[in-house]
């Protein structure tokens, strides 16, 4: 219940701040261009055929394997103010005087930003109406697509709540959200490099977007489930754990 | 109601509460002083369960505020020195939110926020219940803040200086809702300024440098400062050194020194503790025919101790903080 009432307070938030505005403005950006004009960096190497075209697959598969890696950057961004501000301008004090536990204002937040994202990523449903029209997508692969979409997100959320508790400097919190995300994501693909090859599968386990493209592809692995939940506890716990310990400062 | 043994902070190396104890009754108002740094925001913070004591344990209404805190919290109102408010919150919108954390059921929270926004001013004489709290100024945002420790109407009231910052109309009015909350509720509250507290508390406790230098009643600290008796007399009729000898050789004075000499002599009489020389004085005055035109107590004021106890104590810290 407490949960909810500070994942109110959060949300409300968001929509002051013109901050979530931008980044909402951002990620639209991004999922129209990836959707309808694709990405193109020839300097890069990169070259995307929109999602959106005659005699492409029906299915939103493109969108969602380009914007797990553009979410590394838009989630932290999202999530840097959370817990930082409280430190910040005081509140901290009024908010953990009241009779709330760490766990349910850690709950809170990530709740808030997760409602927040959930809307983000419903606005995609409007793409995947457009395909509906156009094609005969596979309903069971989208479905699972968007699973994985909201584990990931999950995730995310939970590593940007995490960056936020260490310290009250909201842009800090914010590249240390994206740090950990790089590392997670593409930073496997280097250490999987350096280490030596018998470990490599091991790291290379760590990796989000492995797990990820699974669900993309439309495939249900219960593995991946089971990554993603574990990781969301994980940091969530540290996020509590972190400001319990700030507090004893 | 509230009770505080051996409590010690160390924030990293600075000692910023050092082995305080104190005890206060239910329903009474207590005046926590100190100038700045002495530890007063410490000391309130563990009381209300923001940051944990180093060594020591305080409790509030038979609750421990380490490990029972969340009983503790419910029990507490707690106002903090800034007032740190949500900024893009309205007015109504933060006791809400507020009272929803407090776990006021939603059928009550209405009512509860009207009476506070009314018992602090804050729905007349001007309605501010839709104002934004970054909107607000200094009294007001105070305002919003006391009302939010009101909200649940907990037994204890804790507020880290309530009235600075604010004009002195609401100086004013502040302290008679302290004194008017201090009938039913059990009040704690800090501030620098000695004059203030003395008019709405039943007992202070005076810190510096993180221990308590003295507590009691305000009467008890006035006795205090007065404490053995201190005479001043003005004389004429003979040389200041044979006045000076007369009014020495009177039994209970101990020291007697000779503050001004001109026409009249003005003598500083020390006499021992509770014994009051002043009817000797006039009789021996009068017997050897001296006039005599000032004979009082000098008494200091409360505010002058205050400095002199605490100015002391942070001359006995200075060579430690070194
Ligand atoms: N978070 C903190 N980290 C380190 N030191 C701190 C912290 N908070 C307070 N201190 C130190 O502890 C001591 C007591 O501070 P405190 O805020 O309790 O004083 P105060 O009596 O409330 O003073 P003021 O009248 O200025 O509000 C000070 O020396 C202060 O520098
Ligand atoms: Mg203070």
């Amino acid at each position: 219940m407490k949960v909810l009432t500070l994942a109110k307070r959060e949300l409300a938030a968001y929509f002051y701040s013109p901050m979530a505005y931008v980044i909402a403005a951002l990620f639209l950006a991004m999922v129209g261009l990836i959707f309808l004009l694709g990405v193109h960096v020839p300097f890069l190497k990169i070259s995307l055929e929109p999602v959106f075209r005659s005699g492409a697959e029906s299915t939103l598969r493109p969108l969602f394997d380009v914007l797990a890696y553009g979410l590394v950057v838009v989630i932290p961004l999202l999530t840097m103010r959370v817990v930082s501000e409280e430190f910040r301008t005081g509140t901290i004090e009024t908010l953990m005087t009241a009779p709330v536990t760490d766990a349910q204002v850690i709950g809170g937040k990530f709740l808030g930003a997760m409602i927040l994202y959930v809307i983000l990523l419903a606005t995609t449903l409007v793409y995947f109406g457009l395909i509906a029209a156009f094609g005969q997508p596979d309903l069971g692969v989208a479905a699972i697509g968007y699973l994985g979409m909201l584990l990931l997100g999950g995730t995310y959320v939970a590593v940007g709540v995490f960056a936020s508790t260490i310290t009250r400097h909201q842009l800090v919190a914010g590249i240390i959200g994206i740090a950990i995300l790089a590392f997670f994501t593409g930073g496997i693909y280097l250490l999987v490099l350096l280490v030596p090859p018998e470990q490599a599968s091991a790291v290379s386990r760590l990796n989000m977007i492995t797990y990820f493209s699974d669900f993309s592809k439309g495939v249900l692995d219960v593995r991946g489930v089971i990554f993603f939940v574990t990781l969301t506890a994980f940091f969530l716990f540290l996020s509590v754990k972190v400001l319990e310990s700030r507090r004893w400062r | 109601m509230i009770d505080v043994q051996h409590l010690t902070k160390w924030y990293g190396r600075t000692l910023a509460v050092d082995d305080i104890s104190f005890h206060v009754e239910a329903g009474s108002v207590v005046g926590f002083l100190g100038p700045n740094g002495a530890g007063k925001s410490t000391t309130l913070r563990i009381l209300t369960c923001f940051q944990p004591a180093s060594s020591g344990s305080a409790s509030v209404d038979g609750c421990d505020v380490f490990s029972q805190s969340v009983q503790v919290r419910r029990r507490i109102g707690y106002m903090p020195e800034n007032v740190p408010l949500y900024p893009e919150m309205r007015v109504r919108e933060y006791l809400r939110f507020r009272a929803a954390l407090r776990g006021i059921p939603r059928s009550q929270r209405a009512v509860a926020i009207d009476k506070v926004l009314e018992d602090c001013w804050l729905s007349s004489p001007q309605d501010m219940s839709y104002r934004r709290l970054e909107t607000l100024s200094r009294g007001y945002r105070q305002r919003v803040g006391l009302a939010d420790c009101l909200l649940h109407d907990p037994p204890v009231l804790v507020l880290d200086e309530p009235t600075i910052g604010l004009d002195p109309a609401q100086v004013r009015e502040m302290r008679n809702l302290v004194l008017n909350l201090g009938q039913k509720h059990t009040v704690i509250l800090s501030s620098h300024i000695l004059a203030e507290v003395e008019q709405v508390c039943k007992q202070i406790v005076i810190i510096s440098s993180g221990k308590i230098v003295a507590q009691g009643t305000p009467r008890e600290l006035r006795e205090r400062v007065s404490g053995p008796g201190r005479l001043i007399v003005e004389l004429r009729g003979a040389m200041a050194e044979q006045l000076a000898r007369d009014v020495a050789a009177i039994p209970g004075v101990q020291a007697v020194e000779p503050a001004e000499a001109g026409e009249w002599c003005r003598l500083s009489v020390q006499s021992t503790e509770d014994v009051d020389v002043r009817v000797q004085v006039a009789a021996m005055a009068a017997s050897k025919g001296y006039q005599l035109r000032e004979l009082r107590r000098e008494v200091a004021s409360l505010e002058d101790f205050f400095v002199q106890i605490t100015y002391e104590q942070s001359m006995r810290q200075a060579p430690v903080a070194l």
